[in-house]
């Protein structure tokens, strides 16, 4: 039986509580409709766990599932919709289509269990497949897609059934390096036409920052911090959100080996790239001195320290303008340059630490 | 490596193994050999023709059909319990859904016919009630037909079921697919393999029975008597007879598995 509910916003409201053996999940989110929200966390973390309780495979134990006011999955109430009452469309890892169906019907299905006469469904299908520029591949067989055309098929038979909610469990891990940056960015944008609330599960601290306007960390089943991608990584609150912080990301232009980023300007290995850009920089892969250095680091600028966090045997020193950087030292390193919140400081990256990815 | 790995793919095998080999082969052969040799070729068309092989075939057709019908009936629910519902007991069940595979199929006509004969223990109220009896009738030989073969069907698709990855069913329900239409459209087309083979071993059983059919239904010509009975009877009186129906399930046997190959052993 479906149960209403007055809730003050629209979107998902999701309170998970489920135990499987010794594991238990716990955890809190709320998505707002055209918002798209990544959990990120390492394996085993409970990231699969959350997809089923959300799809309505696994039930809760405890907690509540409320989406657009409607109330999913309340164990204290007796309410539990099943996962084909549910309206919630899927793109699950590894993407599951069907291997007996072609992706036309794969992309049907939905509509065809709704009782939507077959040509009706199909030329449904058809429409979403040309949408997501895989109109070419409908006679095909799973098998024999690529990695990108068989995500987008999946993504098109998540779509067709115009869900409340849109879950991507590891979207593009099945895919190899190469293409990942580029599907990223179609996906992204495929993403962005869907209205409502959409939760893209991932371990891929780099495809939670690209793709998520909210992040909700996920360690042992809890949420350990949540935000936005600025503030988890400016702020990272566990030692497993400041590894994966660890990288600065900054978004700039590249031209001829150079990359503007507000103002200042990156030198890069790479000659090629141009255009948006995002920069990435690990944290142990910058320099700190107390005066102006020289040698082979081509960027360098004086900035100020604005604050400083232990972490154990590193500290993460946050530099000010004008490209903000998280930078981990050891604390020896800081009592031999003398860092104080305030003080000043002077960076340095040699142009080979800066990875650059195009946007 | 990969010189010394071609090397030994093209040596000799060793002999032992290859005489072996050779005299498992004949046991297999021989027989064939034996029965193609003793074969009346000139009188073979009027020998099928004749009214004990036409009534036998037909009979045998109809039933094996109808015992793998009522098989797939129940058994694919009973396979899909065993690999989807734990409950206790379950190895129990399997034990004895699978008994019909190592119990002699006499004795399994015999337990069928203290259980549903006139005096058994089922088909005494039933025969007092509706004046119905299954021993003895072309309706008792499709029931000890199916007791052989239906273990045949529950252990391939349980098999099959259990190979399946359940996330195609979870993601089959999330796109809107109430249960019956996941079972139809999702797991029954991922299974076909398996259901196809069980169907068939199952089909090939229920063909072949002798034991179960002779002692729960007899041997009544026209109402009973399937194949493999009217060779058993052909062999004391018309040794020709014997010869052709023999033949005929050699026939049917091989096209049996020359239509299953590329499911079985690949075409490689």
């Amino acid at each position: 039986m479906v149960g209403y509910w007055v809730t003050a916003t629209p979107g998902l409201d999701a309170h998970l509580s489920v135990a499987r053996g010794e594991f238990a999940l716990d955890v809190h989110m709320r998505i707002e409709p055209g918002c798209t929200a990544a959990l990120l966390g390492p394996n085993g973390a409970g990231k699969t766990t959350a997809v089923n309780a959300l799809a309505g495979v696994v039930p809760l134990l405890g907690g509540r599932i409320a989406l657009n006011d409607v109330v999913l999955d309340d164990p204290a109430a007796g309410v539990f919709v099943p996962a084909e009452g549910r309206h919630v469309g899927v793109v699950f890892q590894d993407y599951l289509l069907f291997p007996h169906m072609s992706a036309l019907e794969n992309v049907a299905f939905a509509l065809r269990s709704r009782g939507t006469a077959r040509a009706q469904a199909h030329a449904a299908a058809r429409a979403w497949l040309d949408r997501l520029d895989v109109g070419g591949v409908a006679a095909q067989l799973p098998r024999d897609l690529s990695g990108g055309q068989a995500q987008r098929v999946a993504l098109a038979r998540a779509l067709i059934a115009d869900p409340a909610l849109l879950l991507l469990d590891e979207p593009l891990a099945a895919l190899d390096v190469s293409t990942r940056s580029a599907l990223r960015r179609t996906l992204a944008t495929h993403l962005r036409q869907f209205a409502g609330p959409r939760l893209v599960i991932t371990h891929d601290p780099l495809e939670a920052f690209l793709l998520a306007d909210v992040i909700y960390i996920i360690e042992g089943g809890h949420i350990t911090q949540s935000g936005t991608a600025e503030d988890i990584r400016l702020r990272p609150k566990t030692r497993y959100v400041a590894d994966l912080a660890g990288a600065n990301l900054v978004r700039g232009l590249a031209r001829d080996g150079e990359v503007e980023v507000d103002g200042q300007t990156l030198h890069i290995a790479d000659l090629d790239v141009s255009g948006a850009v995002l920069a990435t920089v690990h944290a142990r892969a910058i320099a700190l001195h107390r005066t102006q250095p020289e040698g082979s680091p081509r960027n360098t600028w004086r900035t100020s320290v604005e604050r400083l966090e232990h972490y154990g045997d590193r500290v993460r020193v946050q530099t000010g303008g004008p490209v903000p950087l998280a930078v981990e030292v050891t604390p020896g390193a800081v009592a031999a340059l003398d860092l104080e919140t305030g003080g000043e400081v002077w960076v340095s990256i040699k142009a080979t630490e800066i990875g650059v990815q195009s946007l | 490596m990969t010189v010394n790995g071609r090397r030994r793919r093209t040596q000799q095998p060793p002999l032992l193994m290859v005489v072996l080999a050779t005299a498992g082969l004949g046991l297999f052969v021989l027989p064939l050999v034996g029965l193609l040799g003793r074969t009346p070729w000139s009188e073979l068309t009027s020998l099928f023709g004749n009214d004990t092989a036409t009534s036998a075939l037909r009979l045998s057709l109809v039933t094996s059909f109808a015992a793998t019908a009522l098989s797939a009936l129940f058994g694919v629910p009973l396979a899909w319990v065993l690999a989807r519902v734990e409950f206790p007991g379950r190895s129990l069940v399997r034990g004895i859904v699978l008994l019909p595979l190592v119990l002699p199929p006499v004795v399994g006509g015999a337990a069928l016919l203290f259980a549903l004969g006139r005096r058994g223990v089922i088909g005494e109220p039933l025969y007092s009630a509706t004046g119905f009896v299954l021993p003895f009738s072309t309706s008792g030989v499709v029931l000890a037909a199916t007791f052989v073969a239906m273990p045949f069907l529950v252990l391939t698709v349980e098999a099959g079921l259990r190979n399946l990855d359940p996330r195609y069913e979870a993601a089959a329900a999330s796109l809107g697919g109430g249960r019956w239409t996941v079972l139809r459209r999702v797991t029954l087309p991922m299974i076909a393999p398996s259901l196809l083979s069980g169907l068939v071993l199952t089909w090939a059983r229920a063909l072949g029975e002798f034991g179960a059919t002779v002692t729960f239904a007899g041997n009544l010509p026209g109402t009973t008597q399937t194949l493999p009975l009217a060779v058993f009877v052909a062999l004391e009186s018309d040794r020709d007879t014997a010869i052709a129906l023999s033949l005929l399930m050699v026939a049917v046997s091989l096209t049996v598995i020359v239509a299953l190959r590329d499911r079985w052993w690949g075409t490689g």
